[in-house]
């Protein structure tokens, strides 16, 4: 638990302190969100790699969105995902209605625009997780009321 | 979990070592970073450990390596006072999970302080109680020591220094 408070802050301190290299750098604020995503990924290719090393093999595209927003997600954030939707042509929606990394800022319109900054690297990390258990795929957040985001 | 902290970690030094060519920039990014952390985290490690006021330079670098090294990474260093005024002290690590899947510093970089985050975490903490005091590193094994070891200087509160103008 202690753990946790740790790289929240890590993550929060991550954020703040490349915006903040952009703004007196050259950089635009796009790169900052890849380089977020890019650091996500790595971290993400890593961490599954250990989750499911003793696991078996995953028999189809569901299964792995299935130990996605279970396992991996527990592990990680300490709680499952709340809901998964899909389209079952390739397209998953991943619901969290609490989602920690957003859980200490308040739930009002005023920070909504910050948001997306602190999925990044959240996107990344799956989108990591994925590419090493096989599937390529492209993973995007939207947040319309914090704390809740997909 | 705390791999998933340390992968973190590890990211945010490679991406920092791509942004900045020099190595000082990295650990100067890195101790800002921490300091940032660390006068956050003391407010978390307070309301989790309810240790009660230190009152003594010595007491705080125990309480610092017992109590907190042990909440937040798992290990506890040892202490040792390292000079006769009693504000030096050190902290000796023989196990640091920070670099648990780091095998050894990359030859271009040979002056990076990998764990910089954890000084400027220590800094900042301290300073929320009102203890200003230096960090850093005295040894590093990823450099080639046999420990790492962290080196905390309590400075003079300013109080004092207002007196001596006086």
């Amino acid at each position: 638990m202690a753990d946790e408070a740790l790289f929240l802050l890590l993550h929060n301190e991550m954020v703040a302190g490349l915006y903040r290299a952009a703004e007196q750098g050259e950089g635009e604020n796009g790169r900052c969100t890849t380089k977020l995503e890019s650091m996500g990924f790595r971290v993400g290719q890593g961490l599954i790699e250990r989750f499911t090393k003793d696991t078996a093999r995953f028999k189809d595209e569901l299964d792995i969105m299935k130990f996605i927003c279970k396992d991996f997600w527990t592990t990680v954030f300490k709680k499952q995902i709340d809901n998964l939707r899909t389209n079952h042509q390739g397209i998953y929606v991943l619901q969290d209605n609490k989602f920690r990394l957003l859980t200490q800022m308040s739930a009002g319109k005023q920070y909504l625009e910050h948001a997306p900054k602190y999925l990044a690297f959240t996107c990344g990390l799956i989108r990591g997780g994925l590419l090493n258990l096989g599937i390529k795929s492209i993973v995007t957040a939207e947040v319309s009321s914090m704390p809740a985001c997909k | 979990s705390r791999e998933l902290l340390v992968l973190t970690y590890g990211a945010l030094v490679a991406q920092l070592c791509k942004d900045y060519e020099k190595d000082e920039d990295v650990n100067t990014c890195l101790d800002r970073m921490g300091y940032g952390i660390g006068v956050r985290l003391i407010d978390d490690f307070l309301a989790r450990s309810a240790v009660k006021k230190c009152h003594s330079y010595s007491e705080t670098a125990d309480v610092i390596a017992q109590v907190a090294f042990k909440m937040y990474l798992g290990v506890t260093p040892s202490v040792s006072c390292s000079s006769a005024a009693g504000n030096e002290f050190s902290l000796i690590l023989d196990k640091n999970p920070l670099v648990d899947f780091v095998e050894e510093l990359p030859a271009e970089r040979a002056s990076l302080c990998y764990c910089n985050l954890l000084c400027g975490v220590i800094r900042g903490a301290l300073e929320m109680v009102h203890l200003a005091a230096e960090v850093t590193f005295l040894q590093d094994r990823l450099k080639g020591d046999a420990v790492t070891e962290i080196g905390i200087t309590f400075l003079r509160k300013a109080e004092d220094r207002k007196h001596k103008r006086n």
